[in-house]
């Protein structure tokens, strides 16, 4: 059996950015705009977490390290996320709005995986689509509100989206094994991904009142694939893994 | 004062500990409430789990899912806003007072009846 580096990669990203966002929107705990919705979005971002685990987990069965060293004892260099995922929170427009893009994303990525080729694969997907949903339902109902809510809340999601649209289609980096994916079925491909996510978003962004960012001024921050990170990631690291980091070999 | 803490994020996030307490919320700052319904299987009845504030129905439906639904089993959910909810008043909670005595008027000869049928019904088949 070769070695399938092609589905590794492709785990990689998909977990690493899932592990990342999770812990980014976690950092809201406590502090969201309201009790409600202070729940609903650290339940989302343990979901998250969930389900990068339940990838690093097939990682391992492949032949990797254990989901807690692949997840707390690698550097900024070693990791595949995008520069979305690792952005600071700042605002809460922000996080909204990134959470909408990525969601989107997430789902229709699991919703390609149900037809997988690759078994372990199929089995996440189908298990989590449900929540993913639940994501996008969130994200979408969210970014109708406050885009249509009152001229403050709209100029922010305007913003919002200008400010992260660059960066959301740095989700769709192409990997070195693209076409190898796509001829071993594994995957549809980040191209045909993105043009699934253009169509699922747009709809949503006219309701909300909102304008994408003209097509002439896309411009997709890549990098994250291959290690090339911002200077926000390793002190995200450095927190997350702070305490794990103390005594890895700690029984939790 | 600026809130220190054993938490990175509260000593990032710069707060004043005393600003917070200057506007405390007035009656209007909050949104209303409203109360949710859970059903643990289909066909079965929606039961009472809570209440949560939001701005309107929609939104509150997505947050009693997380809050209500995102533990144990549950199937579908509703929300009412606790204004639309009629009740009776806790003045007059002696209406209800001779109700567990009212045994005569329970329908459990109607569970025998269904055990006699089930008899018969078994009978039947067996001749």
């Amino acid at each position: 059996m070769s070695e399938q580096l092609h589905i590794k990669e492709f785990l990689y990203k998909m977990a690493d950015d899932l592990l990342i966002l999770g812990h980014r929107n976690s950092e809201w705990t406590g502090f969201g705009p309201l009790l409600e919705e202070d729940i609903a979005f650290s339940s989302m971002a343990q979901d998250k977490i969930g389900q990068s685990l339940a990838l690093y987990t097939i990682l391992n069965q492949m032949g990797e390290q254990d989901p807690d060293t692949i997840a707390f004892m690698r550097n900024a260099n070693q990791f595949h996320c995008s520069h979305l995922v690792e952005q600071p929170n700042g605002e809460y427009d922000f996080s909204l709005v990134r959470h909408f893009l990525y969601d989107h994303a997430d789902y229709l990525r699991f919703e390609a995986l149900t037809n997988t080729n690759f078994p372990p694969l199929g089995k996440v997907a189908r298990k989590f689509k449900g929540e993913v949903k639940y994501h996008v339902f969130h994200g979408d109902t969210f970014l109708m509100k406050l885009g249509t809510g009152n001229e403050e809340s709209h100029t922010r999601m305007q913003n919002s989206l200008n400010n992260t649209f660059n960066l959301a289609l740095g989700i769709f980096e192409p990997s070195p094994y693209e076409d190898q994916l796509v001829a071993d079925g594994v995957f549809i491909g980040e191209k045909a991904l993105k043009e699934r996510w253009l169509e699922a978003i747009s709809p949503v962004i006219q309701k909300a009142g909102l304008t994408l960012p003209a097509e002439s001024t896309w411009q997709p921050v890549y990098g994250g694939r291959k290690g090339q990170h911002t200077e926000y990631l390793q002190p995200l690291l450095d927190e997350m893994t702070e305490v794990f980091r103390i005594d890895p070999g700690a029984e939790w | 004062m600026i809130i220190k803490s054993l938490d990175p994020r509260v000593s990032r996030a710069q707060i004043d500990g005393d600003a917070a307490f200057e506007h405390p919320l007035q009656e209007m700052d909050q949104f209303e409430t409203f109360e949710v319904f859970a059903q643990k299987k289909r066909g079965t009845h929606h039961e009472h789990v809570g209440s949560l504030h939001a701005p309107n129905p929609e939104m509150a439906l997505l947050f009693a899912k997380e809050q209500y639904g995102r533990r144990g089993v549950c199937v579908n959910m509703w929300v009412a806003r606790t204004a639309d909810i009629f009740a009776t008043d806790y003045d007059d909670e002696d209406i209800f007072a001779t109700v567990p005595e009212k045994q005569y008027r329970e329908a459990g000869v109607y569970k025998v009846v269904d055990r006699i049928t089930k008899y018969k019904e078994e009978q039947a088949k067996q001749a």
